[in-house]
């Protein structure tokens, strides 16, 4: 991106930040839903996945930044976050698995 | 060294630039926000395994409203620091310092917000390792993780202060402003789970 490319006023940074509050929406409404744990958890996260793009890209300027560094913190950070999922299976072990855990 | 260049036989040059081809203090500030990213992120996956695994985990928060307002004013913070950048871009010193302290002043309320929620807490009785309503290990993860990013949001405003007063341009506020919205992201992430996961 050049740098003429990053002053384009003030107009994306307020679509954007009116797209975050939305989906801050999103969540408060999913919030109150009488649905169960695991769909509301599945839902929510998947907003809150976009929310965390959407402003990683626009609001931490990622989208400025060269398509290779882009590339780069993307595919580190999605790994290291996908690492850290394996211990959910654990802890459903820690409710219903383990003889001391009731 | 901030280039080589390599000449391969007697025609061939091709010339090697820093990492990426981005700055080193870019790619230091963007390196420390990986890293931080990485805590977070660690915190909020051990606050849900506990969650996850502990059947009478407390849920003491009735309602999400004031996380709600919390997540307002953090967004609207980056926005304000985002205005601020470019009128230091702009060469607008005076709008510059205005907005950075605009955002900071928006950081205080944010962190008002969180110590009267946490004062509450307190006063029903919860402490670091025990709570009228369940589990000891709720106080202690709570408290750790929005701890934690209550000191982020305390050090970027300090950040945003020391910018905002001692202004060097352009390149300083696009770097605080990005470590600002960091706070913001996590905030969506884990303030949010951390008490959706304790509410009803």
């Amino acid at each position: 991106m050049t740098t003429a490319q990053e002053h384009n006023g003030i107009g994306k940074d307020l679509i954007v930040y009116v797209c975050l509050l939305a989906l801050a929406g999103v969540q408060f409404v999913i919030a109150y839903q009488n649905i169960d744990a695991s769909q509301m958890l599945t839902r929510m996260l998947v907003v809150a996945c976009v929310e965390a793009g959407l402003a990683a890209l626009f609001f931490m300027h990622l989208w400025t930044e060269k398509r290779g560094f882009l590339l780069f913190v993307a595919v580190f950070t999605i790994a290291v976050l996908l690492g850290l999922q394996y211990g959910w299976t654990d802890s459903y072990r820690m409710v219903t698995g383990a003889p001391f855990s009731h | 060294m901030s280039q080589a260049d390599l000449t391969i036989g007697h025609s061939t040059t091709q010339t090697l630039g820093p990492a990426f081809s981005i700055p080193t203090k870019k790619f230091a500030m963007w390196l420390f926000i990986i890293a931080d990213t990485m805590t977070f992120a660690a915190c909020l996956v051990v606050y849900g395994f506990l969650r996850n695994g502990t059947p009478n985990w407390p849920r003491p928060f009735h309602s999400i409203t004031n996380v709600a307002i919390m997540t307002f004013i953090l967004l609207t913070s980056s926005l304000t620091m985002l205005i601020g950048l470019r009128s230091a871009r702009a060469g607008d010193k005076g709008a510059a310092f205005r907005w950075t302290m605009i955002t900071a002043a928006l950081g205080i309320v944010f962190a008002f917000l969180h110590i009267r929620e946490w004062l509450e807490l307190i006063d029903h009785g919860m402490t670091l390792l025990k709570n009228p309503w369940g589990t000891g290990l709720f106080g202690a993860s709570f408290f750790s993780i929005t701890g934690l990013h209550l000191t982020h949001v305390t050090c970027g405003i300090i950040a945003l202060l020391v910018v905002g007063v001692r202004y060097k341009g352009a390149g300083t506020m696009r770097m605080t402003s990005r470590c600002w919205a960091c706070t913001g992201i996590s905030w969506i992430w884990f303030g949010c789970s951390s008490y959706r996961w304790s509410t009803f």
